[in-house]
């Protein structure tokens, strides 16, 4: 059984066993962005694409590519504030709510 | 032929360990289950079987290791007693919720404090609610017997739960006793190969075990779980039909003995069984009063329709539970027996006494008394001393 033929009106027999998934990645679909608090805004004119940020996010929510970070990934961020805290330049603020 | 030994408790269940010859052996070691492990060890060292031991820091890793072993799809085996029993508590039910066969060989110890290292149920009785089959033994044969019957039950495709096989802290662990073994092949026959239809190392079917489930599964998930609980009343009685035909002997949820006639009745759980079957021996033979013993094996799942048909028309009844539950009222067996008994309208008057806690000796003469006592309650139909200890030292 995948994830998608588990939902909120799935009877009890419907549910595997353990709540077992059978297929890989699925917290990509649990949005643990929602339980933010306070949240990091990038300012892309101060950044120099030192990268300190993205190896501390602890939920791997600084996405990268080809090199250069981009803007973040708000459906996983929790709002730590360690990549405002590494950032030398001051690319990274935190503002308060989501 | 089966083999004919002489071995104590845990040799017995060392043995059959040894015959299954399980993947994986988390295990730490605490009095008086050791000797399992250091069994195994034993055998790992000189070659008989290719179990991978792992030497844990603790039981909470003991636990943590079996679930991961399991769900990696390996056939797990662990055994502990007392609080290290308690400190594996978290995963017991994480086990249990996984759906994970898992067995653990539990030698009862009584919990602390205060701290001892004798035989009570304390430890099981407490982890009664934690999702586990739990099947208990008064003798070596059985506990053997019980071992090999854990993984077909825990394995069943119906069931898919963790089974706990209990046996009385150093009375049957450390006494050694005549016992009957399967040969090898039978026993292999028996249990079988292990091959779970899903499992994490399975390369072509990536899997997540034991996700997060708030309010909207949780319901739903305790509900499948109870499902395997039922459905392992049924597959307990097949395996033991079929461990029947393989060694000569029956088993079921209870064993009930001289009870054909009994208008007075103990029930009970464990080695002390023994000990009150002398006892309605010799009051049937001096007497011929009508004294039965209805011993239960199986108390997960719980099996209250058949005990309440064996039990509810007879004239008195005494539960004998081996540990406290401090509900200032009954022991965990005398609720639910009682229970069982209410729900079939049964007129037999009931007692619920106390005994062998942290290992205090129980004799033949106080099981004669228990009977005599349950001859007056007949009688009068007034209850004394419903909840009293037996063998309790009191002004």
């Amino acid at each position: 059984m995948k994830s998608k033929d588990i939902h909120e009106r799935s009877p009890w027999q419907d549910i595997t066993e353990g709540n077992q998934i059978y297929e890989p990645a699925t917290s990509k679909g649990f949005c643990t962005g929602e339980w933010r608090v306070s949240t990091p805004v990038y300012k892309k004119e101060q950044c120099r694409q030192c990268l300190l940020c993205v190896p501390v996010c602890p939920d791997s929510s600084i996405p990268v590519s080809e090199g250069a970070r981009g803007d973040f990934d708000y459906d996983h961020c929790k709002g730590c504030g360690i990549c405002m805290a590494v950032c030398p330049f001051g690319a990274i603020e935190m503002k308060e709510g989501k | 032929m089966a083999i004919r030994e002489r071995l104590s408790g845990n040799e017995a269940v060392a043995y059959a360990i040894k015959q299954i010859n399980p993947d994986v052996m988390p295990a730490f070691p605490i009095t008086p289950s050791t000797e399992i492990p250091q069994y195994v060890a034993n055998y790992i060292a000189n070659g008989k079987v290719d179990t991978e031991f792992i030497h844990v820091e603790s039981e909470h890793s003991a636990m943590s290791a079996a679930i991961g072993a399991s769900a990696a799809g390996a056939r797990v085996v662990t055994a502990t007693s007392s609080c290290g029993m308690a400190l594996m508590w978290e995963e017991l039910y994480v086990a249990a919720s996984d759906r994970l066969p898992v067995v653990m060989a539990l030698v009862n110890r009584a919990l602390s404090g205060p701290i001892n290292i004798n035989a009570d149920h304390s430890d099981s009785m407490g982890a009664r609610d934690a999702g586990w089959i739990q099947i208990y033994a008064e003798s070596n044969q059985e506990v053997y017997d019980n071992f090999l019957q854990a993984y077909p039950i825990a394995e069943h495709e119906a069931v898919h739960l963790p089974v706990m096989i209990c046996q009385d802290g150093f009375i049957t662990s450390h006494g050694v006793e005549n016992i009957l073994l399967a040969e090898d092949e039978k026993v292999k026959e028996f249990v079988g190969e292990y091959c779970p239809a899903h499992y994490l190392l399975h390369e072509k079917e990536p899997m997540a075990v034991g996700p997060y489930a708030v309010s909207n599964y949780y319901m739903e998930t305790k509900r499948g779980q109870r499902e395997g609980m039922k459905n392992a009343r049924r597959v307990i009685l097949e395996v033991a039909e079929r461990f029947e035909r393989m060694t000569g002997r029956k088993y079921g949820f209870f064993e009930e003995y001289r009870m054909e006639d009994a208008e007075y009745v103990i029930v009970m759980i464990g080695s002390a069984a023994g000990t009150c079957k002398a006892a309605v021996d010799r009051i049937r033979k001096e007497s011929g009063k009508k004294v039965g013993l209805l011993k239960i094996r199986v108390f997960r799942p719980f099996p209250e329709e058949e005990l309440a048909q064996a039990l509810r028309d007879r004239k008195a009844i005494a539960i004998l539970d081996r540990s406290e539950m401090f509900s200032a009222t009954s022991g965990p067996l005398g609720a639910e027996v009682r229970a069982a008994l209410y729900g079939a309208k049964s007129q037999a008057e009931v007692v619920n006494y106390f005994y062998g806690l942290g290992g205090r000796d129980i004799t033949v003469e106080d099981f004669e008394e228990v009977y005599t006592k349950l001859e007056e309650l007949a009688k009068t139909h007034v209850v004394k001393d419903m909840y009293a200890y037996i063998g309790l030292r009191e002004r």
